[in-house]
């Protein structure tokens, strides 16, 4: 046993101890558990804190929050949302403007519990290799959602969407999702490492039009300290975003620009040389004398 | 400079072929979820859509599946398709046998739908059209028994309007009355509180989806009673008056039947021509 390498952190840990090494883990799955038990708090419990799901929620009958996504395929069926939806939609595409796109994945979305678990077991059980499909193709079955709402009038992917199957089964009762969500557990841990959250996903890849532009960001601070250890890559979901901004390659900023990024902060935990903080896309960038606007929608990522 | 042609060409077949794969993957997937979703927005005769529900193939679009009207419905009646259940998946439904709407005043689903799904313009719950009851089953309604059951017509939200009572004589015993229920689709809303507490085994008046129980006429039929009284009279003037077509020396009363004619009156004198024929082929005014 001792001949096995370290696992990925393991060097955070002796550094910086367990909590420290797991702190974005924790509070990002407090933050996902929360949000979903926030939902679950009235058919559970009678308390009606948030009625809906998250296609469409009411928070204490003040706050409408609505999925951009969802109502966008509304639209391409030529059917439009009440004024209250509206609102909503304006108050989530403020919210991940600011915090990142794709945080919704991370911090939000709950099919993140299933895939992590997924790849954690994958990375246990040494399970190699598998098909290779392009992460471009959730752009692909993103358009293809959406044309699938044009010809046939009806929200089409809701009816198949692992995401909203999930967080609405668990609140109104699940039926055969579960199925569903065995079937994306198993093609993560068996034919597709992060298959479904990095590959797949039409919802990723339309909250990652709006990562495009949004604000918080995983910065690298202290990228000269980089021992390349390839921790932060192992843990990453989303490889690809890291080493243009570790790397500097094509001169780019220390701060990870790439749409794709979840903002999960698990590079932050596993790094023994704190490399990277979460900050803003604007400000220190310039300190380093680089223009950042290159890199917020730059050349698509290397790697699958 | 050839091979720098070569690796460009080689790169623009390998773009070429990489789109083409993708689309071909990623089209396949969606045509079968659009496949699906064609399938799927046909809604089974047992699930009746909430108040305000547009046509189905509207409704498929504009419903985000948030479940908003199931939160605020007060009785608990609405339900979310699961992924089994052979309709749009997440829609919000109810089964009226279980739990049939109580048609609230102040409609609290369709304020609560964040979209135009629920038809917001609908105010007054008597004016909505879930789907309609109709009597399906002749041999099992204890009415149509000739017992007076009258359960649906007596809850029925809309008495009187939506149910009525039809009487028609009891053929089998010959003495009774049946009071038949009869279902106006100008007044049911579909609320589904007759199937409910229809007292048979299964119920023999159930609610069904508008597009599955109302029937309608072709465009270009006319009921002559209305448009005569449209018209203010008829309109293939005058009528005819009827004439039986009766062999020689017969006659025809109304409650009588047939009889012979009195022998006093004369034969004619040639057949095919004079009073022999009916009035009709007399010739003269109609």
């Amino acid at each position: 046993m001792s001949a096995t390498p370290l696992r990925p952190g393991a060097e955070a840990i002796a550094e910086k101890g367990w909590l420290v090494a797991h702190k974005w883990l924790i509070v990002r799955r407090i933050s996902q558990v929360g949000i979903l038990l926030l939902f679950l708090a009235g058919p559970w419990f009678g308390l009606w804190i948030v009625k809906g799901n998250l296609s469409y929620s009411y928070t204490l009958n003040i706050l409408p929050l609505a999925d951009p996504y969802v109502l966008l395929q509304s639209l391409m069926t030529g059917q439009a949302p009440e004024k209250l939806a509206l609102i909503g939609v304006a108050v989530v595409l403020a919210f991940y403007l600011l915090v990142g796109g794709r945080t919704y994945c991370s911090w939000v979305c709950p099919v993140n519990l299933v895939t992590d678990l997924a790849n954690w077991l994958r990375a246990r059980l040494g399970i190699k290799g598998g098909a290779h499909i392009s992460r471009k193709t959730r752009y692909w079955i993103l358009a293809a959602t959406l044309v699938a709402a044009l010809a046939t009038g009806a929200i089409a992917w809701e009816m198949v969407n692992p995401v909203t199957m999930m967080h609405r089964g668990l609140i109104f009762g699940i039926g055969l999702a579960w199925a569903v969500l065995l079937a994306v557990f198993l093609f993560d841990l068996f034919v597709m490492r992060h298959g479904w959250c990095g590959h797949l996903c039409p919802v990723g890849a339309f909250y990652s039009l709006i990562g495009k532009v949004s604000v918080i960001r995983v910065k690298l601070p202290a990228r000269e300290a980089c021992n390349d250890c390839m921790d932060c890559f192992a843990v990453c979901p989303e490889q690809q975003v890291i080493r243009p901004a570790l790397k500097a390659i094509n001169g780019a900023p220390p701060v990870i620009l790439d749409a794709n990024c979840t903002n999960c902060g698990r590079c932050i935990d596993v790094c023994s040389k704190d490399v990277f903080a979460l900050g803003s896309r604007f400000g220190g960038t310039r300190a380093y004398g680089v223009a950042g606007g290159r890199g917020a929608d730059g050349a698509l990522p290397s790697g699958n | 400079m050839d091979n720098e042609i070569k690796a460009k060409g080689s790169a623009r077949r390998q773009f070429l072929a990489d789109t083409a794969r993708m689309a071909c993957g990623v089209g396949l997937l969606g045509l079968g979820v659009g496949l699906y979703a064609r399938h799927a927005t046909a809604l089974p005769p047992a699930a009746i859509r909430p108040p305000g529900a547009l046509p189905e193939t509207d409704f498929s679009g504009a419903c985000i599946r948030c479940g908003m009207c199931v939160r605020d419905c007060p009785y608990n009646i609405l339900h979310l398709a699961k992924p089994e259940e052979p309709m749009s998946t997440g829609t919000p439904y109810f089964v009226a046998r279980q739990l049939p709407c109580e048609m609230c005043e102040d409609i609290p689903c369709v304020k609560a739908c964040p979209t135009g799904a629920l038809d917001h313009s609908l105010t007054d719950i008597n004016k909505s059209r879930m789907g309609l009851a109709v009597l399906v089953d002749h041999e099992t309604c204890l009415n149509f028994l000739g017992l007076r059951c009258d359960i649906c017509y007596r809850v029925c939200p809309v008495i009187d309007k939506a149910i009525t009572l039809d009487p028609q004589t009891n053929a089998r015993t010959g003495k009774h009355t049946l009071f038949i229920p009869v279902v106006h689709s100008d007044h049911c809303t579909g609320c589904g509180k007759c199937e409910k507490a229809c007292p048979t085994e299964i119920a023999a008046i159930k609610v069904f989806p508008l597009y599955m129980a109302k029937g309608q006429l072709s465009a270009h039929y006319r009921l002559g009673w209305v448009e005569k009284e449209k018209a203010g009279g008829s309109l293939v003037a005058p009528d005819i008056e009827h004439q039986y077509n009766l062999p020689e020396g017969m006659k025809y009363e109304v409650g009588k039947g047939l009889s012979t004619l009195p022998p006093a009156e004369p034969a004619p004198a040639m057949p095919g021509t004079g009073s022999g024929l009916p009035k009709a082929f007399q010739g003269g005014k109609l």
